[in-house]
């Protein structure tokens, strides 16, 4: 298990756990953290499960693929740091991974 | 106003109504009533990712399961609902047993059309809705074993792409001339048609299906060119209906879907409707439409959920769908029905492309094929078209 640290829009820190191979928006879901809608289940299909990955966990997580980039410019209020948290699998060397939730998604 | 609001069937439109019930700050009982017996969980991937087994059953809730307890929502699983009465607001389940509501929800959903043909029944005949039809149906896939898809929608071609990633041999019979003949253009049934191909998968359009043959198990599909196919097992995936029967027995106006208005408003007082069964008012398509997609399942409940609370939403979403075959993802923003003219963006040849489908000057619906970013920038433009007057 890999632990994961979800921080929402108010600063409110919720940290859980993640299981290697699933993926940090199914994590989200999974234990409840609010500021995740996720509404295509992970199909890369909708941009509601955008996160922001913190500075320091930004080349662990990885540069988003073409097709990600292109969902993501299309939500809200969109950073560098920003990933579709369904495209970031977790695995053992993100342990301590930290993401911000934005104000709203979509 | 003491009773619960209780929710009929347990889908996506059930979760997404329940969560936003309770931000909306509803404090009050809440019930959900569903049949089958898992917690709401995900359909698109049952065609997809659940089916070719890499996706397991416990990944597919929509919810993690405390969510249920600490919302305070019970969860009635494996409970069918039998009748409404209306006046004295009561819904009986099939046990006997009687609910009182405030508020009533139906998100019963939709169910797989059936074939009304000889040999329907026979055993090794599909259908694919639920969990427990993925169970039935990925028991029978085995490599090399040949599967005859009846329908060539989104759900048979899903379907028809996993089976060949299994190793099956496919063949897909679709009675139009053309595959997704309903919800897109030609140009894009044809990219579709030579991606199936180019996979192995044959495919016969213009064939209707006369019977399926067999003893107790099929053996083969014949059609109305009288050819028979030869089938180990054969899917039904030619359409859904609307579970509205609950809805019409107790008098409420039904008609292919339960009518309801802009909130969601059924023609019974505290009686609501939303996702794939309801039929609504759409000012941006100028007529009553009924959607079988996560996008109306999500966007509707939270209307329903808005008005069950006493606020006045106005439900009139861009509607989109997506539909992932090998790697092509096709991403669908808009209602196409009733185009005059359509207009290629990019090269088919290419693997990526669009079609931009116009009524006159105004744009009705944009088909992207790995081709995300036209996807976002038609719903963005759809949702500023202006609205159109419905008939009532």
């Amino acid at each position: 298990m890999v632990k994961i640290t979800f921080v929402d829009a108010g600063g409110t820190a919720r940290t859980v756990e993640g299981e290697v191979g699933s993926t940090v928006m199914e994590t989200a879901i999974r234990n409840g953290v609010p500021g995740i809608d996720a509404e295509c289940g992970g199909a890369c299909a909708c941009a509601t499960c955008h996160v922001y990955v913190d500075e320091a966990w930004r080349e662990a997580a990885g540069e988003p693929e073409p097709m990600e980039e292109d969902m993501l410019d299309f939500a809200f209020d969109v950073r560098p740091t920003s990933r579709l948290s369904c495209q970031i699998r977790v695995k053992e060397t993100l342990d301590g991974l930290t993401v911000t939730t934005p104000a709203k998604q979509g | 106003m003491n009773a619960p609001i209780v929710i009929v069937g347990a889908g996506q439109t059930a979760a997404q109504a329940a969560a936003s019930l309770r931000q909306g700050g509803f404090d009050g009982g809440l019930v959900i009533v569903g049949d089958e017996p898992h917690p709401p969980y995900q359909r698109p991937p049952l065609s997809k990712k659940h089916l070719a087994g890499s996706f397991a059953g416990e990944r597919l809730g929509l919810k993690a399961e405390t969510f249920y307890t600490e919302a305070r929502i019970d969860l009635r699983l494996g409970a069918t609902a039998r009748a409404i009465d209306p006046r004295e607001r009561r819904l009986g389940l099939a046990d006997g047993t009687r609910l009182a509501y405030s508020r009533l929800l139906l998100a019963t959903g939709s169910r797989p059309r059936a074939l009304a043909l000889p040999g329907a029944g026979l055993g090794g005949v599909h259908r694919l809705r639920t969990r427990a039809d993925v169970a039935r149906f990925q028991g029978e896939l085995r490599p090399g074993a040949r599967l005859a898809i009846v329908g060539g929608g989104y759900i048979g071609l899903e379907v028809a792409a996993t089976a060949r990633e299994l190793g099956l041999a496919v063949t897909v019979i679709e009675a139009a001339d053309r595959l997704l003949s309903r919800v897109v253009s030609p140009v894009v049934s044809r990219f579709f048609h030579d991606l199936h191909l180019t996979h192995g998968v044959a495919i016969r359009t213009g064939a209707g299906v006369e019977a399926l043959e067999g003893d107790e198990r099929v053996t083969g599909v014949r059609l109305s060119t009288g050819e028979t196919l030869g089938a180990d097992m054969v899917l039904v995936a030619t359409g859904g209906l609307p579970n509205a029967e609950l809805a019409a027995e107790a008098g409420l106006a039904v008609e292919d879907g339960i009518l309801v208005d802009e909130a969601c408003r059924t023609s019974a007082p505290g009686i609501f409707a939303a996702g794939d069964v309801a039929r609504f008012p759409s000012r941006r398509y100028g007529r009553r439409i009924r959607l079988e997609s996560v996008q109306n399942a999500v966007d509707g409940a939270k209307a329903a959920a808005a008005a069950m609370l006493g606020e006045s939403p106005l439900y009139d979403p861009v509607p989109w769908f997506w539909s992932d075959q090998y790697d092509a993802k096709l991403q669908i923003a808009g209602l196409s029905t009733g185009y005059t003219h359509a207009e290629v963006e990019g090269d088919p040849a290419s693997g990526s492309f669009a079609v931009a489908y116009r009524d006159g000057g105004r744009l009705l619906a944009v088909d992207a094929v790995n081709w995300p970013r036209r996807h976002m920038e038609a719903r963005r433009a759809l949702a500023e078209e202006p609205p159109i007057a419905v008939a009532p």
